[in-house]
């Protein structure tokens, strides 16, 4: 089986690990193996939060820089510093909706344009999907819902070759009830704006 | 029920790797555990400290590593299966027990889990544990992988009990806090009674005693080493001429890179996950079958000089090579790419890497350090002690917790930390050496770990300096475990204790106590004054709740601030106190997010405007 390396960042609170746990039980249902790790140690503290996840019959479980097949950035910013985890061949995919950090909100640091981080990585790497994932998750009807947002563009984009049923059984199994119908739109509308980006 | 308590063997479930061993535990029967919290090993003592509370297993936070190894050796020397869980630098508290605990033994099966912290993801060092079964003569296992850690801790406990030895189990970060599918197994019944047999000529190490202790434990390690070389954990993958050695995570980046570079007919791993005793004969074996051999092992050249040792012996001469300037360092952390070069270097085998996209005109992107929460009380407290200090020439030394973080502008109330404890003791050493003004910061959790004998020697020995205990009723960093001055009635538990800290430190016979509510400004930087100026030993016990904490259990309502338009933009309250919840608006004023103050109204009592106003909801 192939192998296919997945780094997904965020910044603590995007809920990067649950859209994570979602894509390992979703590989379990497509029988795919898949090994994960985190970091998450001052994730409620403001940092970032990385996950790796190798999908296949690779057994390491954490990606080396340059060897990621897909980024899946939650933030922009975040996005373009994961890019040294990516080569040119590297599909890219992340939310347009900056979450400044304190530096940046109190004037004392300079975030980087949008359109500028697009055309960078668009530039650098095997493609790229920009989607503003914090309008559809409100759209969707919570903010909270931007990780799984997220992963309906990723899973649109085929890059993981995954069957969307498969996902949506994983939300189903994951998420909380109260919350499943959010997640569940929030899904599709993600993998609506991936198919027309 | 609680997910790791479900009677299902055979089910697959995907679990962190704290989670794993915590369900391995339970299902080799654990008893007894103890621990004191501790990243990356906290998740393991969350989930035991859940399912002792909806079943017979009994669960401790302690005190500290020291104090928890020593209750779970009783337990052990009364026949249960006990497990003590630590992170790394945890050992070093509890190495006094660990050492002659070993000598002792147990007649229970006792494993103590070491979470080693490779690149220190959240610790202060990157010491190699491995040193410490050699060191004290315990046996040691290493997985490699989430599913092999959870039935490691069964086979570990099985191994204690026929030793009759307390058994090192030592993880990474890498396995800690990965996920993976993994089977459940059945669940051996629990024995939660036990009963120590009075044994005096193996229990009480007077030196008489000691000595012929010591000529046992080396007996059983004889009888390890044979075990080790007979073990199913020690295994070799794999033919051909060229050999690696390795355990832990770099087993699976060392299989990977075999594959990658096309080696599958041409080398073989030797895998080591009972690695101490080292299999000796086995390795011997590999040895003779081998042209050269690498090793490749995170941290120190733990196996890499035992099996140049080895060699000697044997009389081989074949190259082994492993940390050298050249090949694999001592620092950080392995991984695959890295361990795919080294081994193609040292095979002399053909590799081209991945190209790391350039990176060189990617603009400056801000960092993202970790910053106190908003409205967290030692923010408040940080900023009052540096304001009733003014124009002194200060030392701050700090501790081990989320007030650590206070080291970093503008509170910069930070100098001086090397472990858990250090603040206080550290204290009397600048407060005798220097002429230097000596405020320093523990939390209270920290203060019941380790602060409170360098609290006594510092009155005993008539120390200058004043203390800050930081009490916001929880262990916060590691994610809000209890302590003995928790009211554990929050938890909704019944049945503990509580330690009052203010008496306690009043019974230590400090010459100046205060207590601050931090929230409360003015009136605290005055009382903070009043303790500076006192000459000998003063503890101010600032009191406040976690503010996440708090949050978590609705303990207050949460009244958020605004900035009014009385603000005229001089932007003290961003410069002096740099809360999180503040930003710049469209207009470029400052502006608060209502979403994450807490209300605490620091802010609002240090503008000079009055600005600060509660926001009408």
């Amino acid at each position: 089986m192939e192998t296919t390396r997945l780094i997904i960042v965020a910044v603590g609170g995007q809920g990067n690990l649950l859209a994570s746990k979602v894509l390992g039980e979703a590989a379990l249902i497509a029988g795919v193996p898949v090994r994960m790790s985190e970091i998450h140690g001052m994730a409620q503290r403001g940092g970032v939060v990385e996950s790796a996840m190798v999908f296949g019959d690779a057994e390491s479980s954490i990606i080396s820089d340059g060897e990621a097949d897909i980024l899946l950035g939650f933030e922009p910013a975040e996005t373009l510093r994961a890019l040294n985890r990516c080569s040119k061949d590297t599909r890219v995919i992340t939310n347009t909706a900056p979450v400044p950090p304190f530096t940046v909100s109190v004037g004392l640091g300079t975030y980087p344009d949008v359109e500028e981080i697009k055309q960078l990585i668009k530039a650098k790497t095997a493609g790229l999907v920009a989607i503003d994932a914090m309008s559809l998750a409100r759209e969707a009807g919570s903010p909270m819902s931007v990780n799984i947002v997220l992963l309906g563009a990723l899973i649109q984009t085929g890059a993981l070759g995954f069957d969307r049923k498969d996902v949506e059984e994983a939300i189903k199994r994951r998420v909380k009830p109260a919350f499943l119908d959010v997640n569940l739109k929030a899904f599709d509308m993600g993998f609506n704006a991936a198919a027309n980006a | 029920m609680h997910k790791l308590l479900q009677d299902r063997p055979g089910e697959k479930i995907m679990l962190l790797g704290n989670e794993a061993i915590a369900r391995g535990a339970v299902e080799a029967g654990v008893a007894f555990a103890t621990t004191y919290p501790g990243t990356p090993s906290s998740e393991i003592s969350l989930n035991l400290f859940q399912m002792s509370q909806e079943s017979d297993l009994y669960f401790e936070y302690s005190t500290n590593e020291k104090v928890a190894l020593e209750v779970a050796a009783a337990a052990a020397n009364s026949g249960l299966r006990t497990f003590c869980m630590m992170k790394h630098v945890g050992l070093n508290v509890a190495a006094d027990p660990l050492m002659t605990l070993a000598y002792v033994g147990v007649t229970g099966g006792m494993v103590i889990l070491s979470a080693d912290d490779p690149a220190m993801f959240s610790s202060q060092n990157e010491q190699d544990n491995r040193y410490y079964a050699k060191f004290g003569n315990l046996p040691m296992m290493e997985p490699s992988s989430v599913a092999e850690a959870k039935d490691m801790i069964k086979d570990a406990f099985d191994l204690s009990e026929s030793l009759k030895q307390p058994v090192l189990l030592r993880t990474t970060t890498r396995i800690n806090h990965s996920n993976a599918f993994v089977t459940f197994g059945e669940i051996k019944p629990r024995n939660t009674k036990g009963r120590f047999e009075r044994d005096p000529h193996r229990c009480v190490t007077v030196p008489a005693v000691s000595r012929g202790l010591h000529v046992k434990v080396l007996e059983k390690m004889k009888t390890a080493a044979r075990l080790s070389d007979d073990s199913s954990y020690n295994f070799v993958q794999g033919k051909g001429p060229l050999g690696i050695i390795t355990n832990g995570v770099s087993f699976y980046y060392a299989a990977d890179a075999v594959k990658d570079l096309k080696l599958t007919d041409r080398a073989k791993i030797l895998r080591l996950g009972f690695s101490n005793p080292l299999p000796r004969k086995m390795i011997a074996d590999f040895l003779a079958g081998c042209e050269k051999v690498l090793v490749v092992e995170e941290g120190e050249p733990f196996m890499e000089e035992a099996v140049k040792a080895i060699a000697q012996e044997q009389g081989i001469t074949i190259p082994i090579k492993g940390k050298s300037d050249d090949l694999f360092s001592r620092l950080f952390e392995y991984d695959p790419a890295m361990v795919r070069e080294k081994m193609a270097a040292f095979f002399s085998v053909p590799y081209t890497p991945k190209t790391v996209v350039d990176t060189s005109d990617v603009p400056e992107i801000p960092m993202r350090p970790p910053n106190l929460c908003s409205g967290c009380s030692h923010r408040a407290t940080f900023y009052e002690v540096k304001q009733a200090a003014k124009g002194m020439d200060v030392i701050c030394p700090n501790d081990i917790g989320c007030y650590t973080l206070g080291f970093l502008p503008p509170l910069s109330t930070g100098d001086f930390v090397i472990c858990m404890g250090s603040s206080v003791s550290s204290s009397c050493g600048f407060s005798k050496a220097t002429d230097q003004k000596v405020v320093s910061f523990i939390g209270d959790s920290t203060f019941f770990h380790s602060g409170i004998t360098g609290l006594v020697n510092a009155v005993f020995n008539h120390h200058n300096f004043t203390l800050v205990i930081l009490e916001n009723d929880i262990t916060a960093m590691t994610g809000h475990q209890p302590h003995p001055g928790v009211d554990m009635e929050r938890f909704g538990l019944s049945g503990y204790g509580r330690i009052n800290i203010e008496q306690l430190v009043r019974a230590i016979g400090v010459g100046h106590v205060s207590i601050i509510k931090p929230f409360k400004v003015q009136k605290s930087i005055d009382t903070i004054k009043e303790a500076l100026a006192f000459k000998g030993v003063s503890v101010i016990i600032s009191q406040e709740p976690c503010a996440l904490y708090a949050k978590s259990l609705k303990l207050k309502k949460i009244r958020p601030f605004m900035v009014s338009d009385k603000c005229v933009d001089h932007r003290d309250c961003i410069t002096t106190i740099a809360c999180p919840s503040f930003y710049l608006d469209k207009d470029n004023r400052v502006a608060i997010d209502a979403n994450t103050c807490v209300g605490c109204a620091v802010c609002a009592q240090i503008c000079p405007e009055n600005a600060i106003r509660p926001l009408k909801q």
